[in-house]
This record gives structure tokens, C-alpha cells and sequence, in this order.
């Protein structure tokens, strides 16, 4: 074992002193303290098998397993069929059907408590407007707005957490507008909202709505339901930093591999592409059917979870995310001698596409374990980042600083990447205030981003408060606080801030200036 | 072929009309307002050579025939020469015809649903903009017209068989008004705004606000009186006068304060305008 190896795995053996500073933390909440224990003690255990080049691609941050954990014990995202709850009820949380509005808020924040997640809160809340349309009844759009008002701000404050998402649409429905119209008014991080946009079925109306909402308060970020929905056989939902999973089922386990690190192993592209990369994909491979198995066969979850009982989850509609980071370097890089740029040079792009060609054959080669929804094969997802990355582009981005010119340009090469990733992919850009003026312009763009193949996109308003770092929100004045040492509620805003810092994210190319 | 000398083409614009557009702004123009915000755009370069001596990134020389040639990778975008240009020209505008400003719009699809001539003034280069908008059309954009209105529309039905709309500055209605604003006449704008309104062409109004410099409430009664009840489908921009960029007496003028631009808006209401927009 080499040098570089042994730290590794001493830096991930947990001791007395990582206990004890978890413990005594003064940046970190009670709640978020309780959490850390709990990652300390599993992390004690040992029970995934490693062989000898997984632990040096781990070593070299090749693999990366996203601090899920030593000892999988539930699943990494999970997506409870709420329409199935709101029908059924809860035997095993006593909750009837709800029969009004206020019932129906009720049910689903008892629920949420109740679901479990690699943050330890829900990522997924459901299509909210299709799940409380029903109950909206006789009451007054104020009323509505009241009552969703107290609701998402209940949802804010007690899910210290960003990786937490919502649903609207396809198609507009009363109460999709009026929780946009509240979400509007509310400037919260929590949860992230997502708007499905379908070209037959939503209307232009409802997106412009959509596009305002997003320019005032950085939500909701637009899936493109066209390409997306035909991924999974019973419904998708968008979850966390936009992943795209079964409903009634989710990801067991996501690992990624980090191009940017892999490409430090060599300089030549065809070792890289026929030699490196397939090693380290089989590697990813085996770890995430060990997790799984561990997950499916030893943790007891699925035997002693409620939600598997009731039917709001089902195990096979579970999958693993194969994770995808940091192409950009890992072009650039191979292509050093040539100095070309990855989003700005055909030659470079190209050498994108043949790498991307060569993850999409290699991965779907291999056998993936209890994954009979996908015909047992991994789910390629363009993974967003750590806020430890340095230099390591989410997923397939160009890097902030070398965006093209042309918006035009950028999402055509936006486009011509998403296509590889149906568990989930986006981009992120921030948008000239003045754009609220005319959403016709932005609706435009984004009609023209999804017909030219994009699958994801989220706008912000380039002089909001709220700004997106890789998928999540967080607020400027609260990474303020944050940096003078203050601790702060989000667990996302320590993320936010090291990754806003690190990777200069307030230079992000701000578009329709 | 025709060309067009081009200023300016911004690829993702939100402020030239509905939509996402791809708006080209072509140099010189027939008039000089008072309140034009980029001054440089009114007048074509005679190479006179100014801004060749000025240029602090070497990026103007004296070409072929003694010509001002700009070097577009070179140029840090300061404008100095503008600012040093004796004739309100700039050395940076290209000669390109119809279908290389197509070339360059077709980069933006599917992402802009038209095209925006602007100017300086575009119907000075009506041949241009008929070729340009026929292209455009087979691409299946929508093509505006930003235009003062001092040439005479009808004169140019080929021209306007391939426009979908004009959006008309009117800027005053007395010609004295006018002609102290802009140094011309403006019975030709007057017609313009009949013709335009009779082929249902037109795309939005505008009026610069400058208090005792536009006779602003004259002008809202004149349009009531040229377009009759039409003022109440027609889009109408009060824009507020702002000195940046001006290069003339107007240059330190104070803007008209938003109670002042707001009781402008409260007249046209009154008038029966319905789709009003400050800006």
C-alpha cells in the first residue's frame, strides 16, 4: 500500500479527537451536531469490501463516495409516492385520508418528518400543486396563500437543509399559481422548487409565471418533461441537486467519478480513454453493488420501514446513480500541449463527446445489483459537487470564467451534453435583472434551450440574494455570517459558502445583459 | 447584394420588442436629437483618421485608400474613439450585407423568435432590410422596425410587405418642438403614423419625456387624433429622458422625476391609451 493510500484511510478512520470535535463544535447546531455523531459512529463500522485499486482511486479522489458513509443503512434519495398517501393515509403514523386543505398540509409535513435521506431530511416533498389542487375547494386565493405561506416556512426553518425539492406542473392548476405567487413573496432556501415544462401540456402563461417567480426568488429551476419523462416506467420526480428518480423508489447510493483527478493519471488520451477510464468505472461499479448489497441484504430497512410497508416506497424501483464530475478539467487537461479549452474549441468538445461515448458504453456494461427497473443497469448522473472541489467543474459545466461568448453557443453546448445523464443534469445561469421586464424573452430561451436538447436548466436574477452554487440555494447574507464565524441554520450554507469562494462563483458570466 | 454599415448586433435582446430578439443597429441617421444617448451612431466615418492617433491598444490604422481599419481582437472596448471623434461617427462599423448579418442571426436560433433593425436609422437602408427580413422570414422570425419615421413607409411596399411592425418614435408633435429637438421637420412622421396605423403595422409608440423640451401631452393628443380609438390596442412607451451617454446641451439636464413620468401616464389613460409601459 503506498503512502498516499495509508493516509487515506487513516483520514477516514474515525478517533477519539474527531468525535470530541464534533462534539465541541461552535460552528455547527445542536441538530447538525447530532448528525456528525451519527456519521462518526457509522463510520466506525467496516463492512464494504474494498479491493486494492479502489482504495487508490479513492486515494487520489478519482472515486468519490459523497461522505455517504461506511454502513449504507437507507437509502441516499428517497421519493415517496405522496399521491398514494394522500389517497391511503398512514396506518403506522395514524393519519386518515385528508379530506380538507388544511388536513392535507397536516398529512404531508407528518410524513416528511418521517423520511429518511442521506441528509437525514426528505430531498423530494412531491408534485405540491397536483397533491393540494384537490383540497383547495371553496377557499379564497388568499386563504390558500395564507395557509401555503405557513406552510413553506415551516418547511424552511425545520429542514436545515437545501437538498430538499419540490414539484410543479406539467399542467397549470390554481394551486401551482398561487404557490408560486406565495413562494414569490417568501425569499426561502428551502425547499428548492422545480417546474416540469412540457411543450404540449404547459402553458406559456404558467411559465412565465414560472421564469418571474425564478427571477425574484431563484426558484423554481425548469426540467424539461419532454426528454425526461420516458426514463423510468411509473412517473419521475426531481429531487435534491437535480436528480432524476423513480417515484415510489429512488437511489440507493451515488458515487461519482472525478474526471478532473483521473485525468492526473496520464497524459495520453487513448490510455486515458481505453486503459484508465475503464478501470476506475469498474471500480465505481463494484463499490456501489457492495453498498447496495449491504443496503438490501443487512441494514433492515427495507424490512423495518413503514414507507416499504404502506406501499409509498417500493425496492425495486430503487437505483444506483453512476456520478459523472469534472470533464471539463479532465479535457483541458489532456489536451494541455494543444491549449485547448473544453466550451470554447471543437477539437476539445469533440475529445468531450468521445469520453462521454466511452462512460455511457463502459457503465452500461455492467450488471447492477436489485436494479430490475433499469434492467439492472447504473443511472449516469452529472454530479454538481463538494464544496471541498478545488478546480473541479460540476458534471459537464464550463467552468466559471470560460463561458463562451454566445449564450447561444452555451446552451447548444449544454445541450449536446445533458443527453448522457437520465438520472439528472443541469446548468445554472445568472440572468440581467432587467429581463423581469419582458419573461417573454426568457420563456424564449428556455423553449429554445429544451427543443435544442437541454434537459435542466435554473436562472437567478444576477443581483438576487439568493444565489444557486451547484444545484442548492443559499443566501449572500447568511455566507456573510457564515465566513465572520457565526453558525448559521442551513447546513447548505458552510457548503455554499467554501464552494462560492472557492470556485469564484459571483464571475459566473451573467447572460441577456 | 446590399450592405449595411452595422454598428452594433446583440445576439439575446429583451428591450427591442416582444421576445427574445436578435437586434442590429445599423450607423448614421437622418436626425440629431438632442437627448440621443449614442450620439456615435449619427454619422459615418470620412476617415478623417483622429482616432487612429488615439487609440491606446493600437487596434485603428490607415488601411487600403486611406481607410480607418479597426482590429476587432485588438480593440479593449474603451472608446476613446468615439469620444475623440470630431463628426459623431465611430471607426468600429462593418459594411456587411443582408445575408452575413443572417449568417450571424442563425446563430441564435432557436433561441430568439425575431429581429430588430435599429439605429441609428434603418430606413435608410431599405433595400437592405428587405433582403435581410426575407431571409429572416424563410427562418420563421418576426421582423421589427425601429424607426423614427423620417422617411417616407409607403414609398417602400416591398419594403413593408415583409415588415410585422414598426416601432414608431414620434419624440413631438408641434413642428417647432420638433425641429428645435431634432433640427428637421416632422411631417413625414406624421404621415408615417397614419400609414402605419391604416396597414395595422404598428408595433409600439414612443416618446422620449424631457420636461420643456417635449411637448409630450401635445403629442398624446395628436397620435388620438391621427389613429382614432386605435390607441387603446397600441403598445405606447413613455420613456424617461436619462443624459447618459448625450453629447449636447442636454448633458447635465435632470431626468423627469417618476411623479412627473406617472401623471404623464395618467393623461394617456385619460386619452383612452390602454397598454402603457414607463421605462
Amino acid at each position: 500500500m503506498t503512502d498516499a493510500e495509508k493516509t487515506y484511510i487513516k483520514r477516514n478512520t474515525v478517533n477519539e479527537q474527531t468525535i470530541y470535535d464534533a462534539l465541541t463544535s461552535t460552528k455547527r447546531t445542536y441538530e447538525q451536531k447530532v448528525l456528525d455523531l451519527a456519521h462518526c459512529a457509522e463510520n466506525q463500522l467496516n463492512v464494504i469490501p474494498l479491493d486494492e485499486r479502489t482504495i487508490y482511486y479513492f486515494s487520489t479522489g478519482a472515486i468519490n463516495d459523497l461522505f455517504e458513509g461506511h454502513a449504507p443503512y437507507r437509502p441516499r434519495y428517497v421519493m415517496v409516492d405522496f399521491e398514494r398517501f394522500m389517497k391511503q393515509g398512514s396506518k403506522f403514523l395514524r393519519i386518515n385520508p385528508p379530506k380538507t386543505f388544511d388536513e392535507a398540509i397536516f398529512a404531508l409535513m407528518s410524513l416528511y418528518h418521517h423520511i429518511p435521506s442521506i441528509t437525514n431530511f426528505p430531498v423530494y416533498l412531491g408534485n405540491l400543486d397536483y397533491l393540494l389542487d384537490p383540497f383547495i375547494g371553496e377557499l379564497s386565493d388568499e386563504e390558500v396563500k395564507t395557509k401555503t405561506r405557513l406552510f413553506l416556512n415551516f418547511l424552511d426553518r425545520t429542514i436545515d437543509d437545501s437538498f430538499c425539492h419540490a414539484n410543479i406542473g406539467p399542467k397549470e392548476t390554481r394551486m401551482g399559481r398561487l404557490l408560486l405567487e406565495t413562494e414569490a413573496e417568501l425569499d426561502n432556501v428551502v425547499p428548492n422548487l422545480t417546474i416540469k415544462y412540457n411543450s404540449q401540456e404547459t402553458s406559456d402563461e404558467f411559465m412565465k409565471l414560472a421564469i418571474m417567480t425564478s427571477l425574484k426568488c431563484s426558484n423554481p429551476a425548469l426540467c424539461n418533461d419532454d426528454v425526461n419523462k420516458d426514463y423510468y416506467e411509473g412517473g419521475y420526480g426531481v429531487s435534491s441537486c437535480y436528480n432524476i428518480l423513480p417515484i415510489r423508489g429512488g437511489a440507493y447510493t451515488l458515487t461519482r467519478v472525478t474526471l478532473t483527478r483521473l485525468a492526473d493519471e496520464t497524459s495520453d488520451v487513448e490510455s486515458f480513454i481505453n486503459d484508465v477510464l475503464p478501470e476506475c468505472l469498474s471500480c465505481v461499479a463494484k463499490y456501489e453493488n457492495e453498498r447496495i448489497k449491504f443496503f438490501v441484504e443487512k441494514s433492515g430497512f427495507l424490512e423495518s420501514s413503514f414507507l416499504v410497508k404502506e406501499g409509498l416506497i417500493d425496492k425495486d424501483r430503487f437505483v444506483p446513480m453512476f456520478g459523472v464530475t469534472g470533464l471539463a478539467e479532465c479535457v483541458n487537461s489532456l489536451l494541455k500541449d494543444k491549449g485547448l479549452q473544453y466550451g470554447r474549441d471543437s477539437e476539445a468538445d469533440d475529445l468531450g463527446n468521445r469520453i462521454m461515448d466511452k462512460i455511457q458504453e463502459v457503465v452500461s456494461s455492467f450488471h447492477a445489483e436489485y436494479t430490475p427497473l433499469t434492467n439492472y443497469h447504473f443511472m449516469l448522473h452529472a454530479q454538481v459537487g463538494l464544496d471541498s472541489d478545488k478546480g473541479i467543474t460540476s458534471g459537464v459545466r464550463i467552468p466559471v470564467g470560460d463561458e463562451p461568448e454566445s449564450f447561444a453557443d452555451h446552451l447548444r453546448h449544454s445541450a449536446r451534453y445533458h443527453k448522457y445523464f437520465p438520472a439528472g443534469v443541469g446548468d445554472i445561469f445568472p440572468i440581467a435583472s432587467n429581463v423581469t421586464q419582458n419573461p417573454d424573452a426568457l420563456l424564449d430561451v428556455a423553449k429554445g434551450a429544451f427543443s435544442a436538447g437541454v434537459h435542466y436548466m435554473s436562472f437567478y436574477s444576477a443581483d438576487t440574494d439568493l444565489v444557486r452554487i451547484t444545484g442548492y440555494l443559499v443566501k449572500r447574507s447568511e455566507m456573510a455570517k457564515y465566513f465572520e464565524g457565526q453558525a448559521v441554520v442551513q447546513q447548505t450554507t458552510a457548503l455554499g459558502a467554501e464552494n462560492y469562494k472557492t470556485n469564484k462563483l459571483q464571475n459566473r458570466k451573467v447572460r441577456m445583459e | 447584394m446590399s450592405f449595411a454599415p452595422i454598428n452594433k448586433i446583440i445576439d439575446f435582446s429583451t428591450v427591442d420588442g416582444p421576445g427574445c430578439r436578435t437586434s442590429i443597429f445599423v450607423q448614421a441617421c437622418n436626425i440629431h436629437c438632442l437627448y440621443c444617448h449614442n450620439p456615435e451612431t449619427q454619422k459615418l466615418c470620412f476617415n478623417c483618421g483622429k482616432c487612429v492617433d488615439f487609440c491606446p491598444a493600437g487596434a485603428l490604422s490607415f488601411g487600403e485608400g486611406h481607410k480607418v481599419v479597426w482590429d476587432e481582437e485588438k480593440c479593449e472596448r474603451c472608446d476613446t474613439c468615439i469620444n475623440v471623434c470630431p463628426s459623431k461617427a465611430s471607426p468600429k462599423v462593418k459594411a456587411l450585407s443582408a445575408e452575413e448579418v443572417m449568417g450571424r442571426i442563425e446563430k441564435n436560433l432557436p433561441f430568439v423568435r425575431g429581429i430588430t433593425v435599429s439605429g441609428g436609422e434603418c430606413s435608410l437602408y431599405p433595400d437592405f432590410l428587405e433582403e435581410l427580413f426575407m431571409l429572416a422570414k424563410k427562418q420563421g422570425l418576426t421582423t421589427l422596425l425601429d424607426s423614427n419615421g423620417m422617411v417616407d413607409f409607403e414609398s417602400l411596399s416591398d419594403l413593408m410587405n415583409v415588415v410585422d411592425g414598426v416601432m414608431l418614435d414620434i419624440k413631438s408633435w408641434d413642428s417647432d418642438v420638433y425641429q428645435r429637438l431634432t433640427g428637421f421637420d416632422n411631417v413625414i412622421v406624421k404621415k408615417n403614423l397614419s400609414y402605419l396605423s391604416r396597414i395595422d403595422k404598428i408595433e409600439e409608440l414612443r416618446i422620449v419625456y424631457v420636461p420643456g423640451y417635449v411637448d409630450a401631452e401635445r403629442c398624446l393628443e395628436g397620435i388620438k387624433e391621427t389613429i382614432g380609438e386605435k390607441v387603446e390596442s397600441t403598445r405606447l412607451k413613455l420613456i424617461t429622458f436619462r443624459h447618459n451617454g448625450v453629447r449636447s446641451p442636454l448633458s447635465n439636464h435632470p431626468s423627469p422625476s417618476p411623479e412627473e413620468m406617472s401623471a404623464l401616464k395618467d393623461y394617456a389613460l385619460k386619452l383612452d391609451f390602454k397598454n402603457i409601459v414607463i421605462r
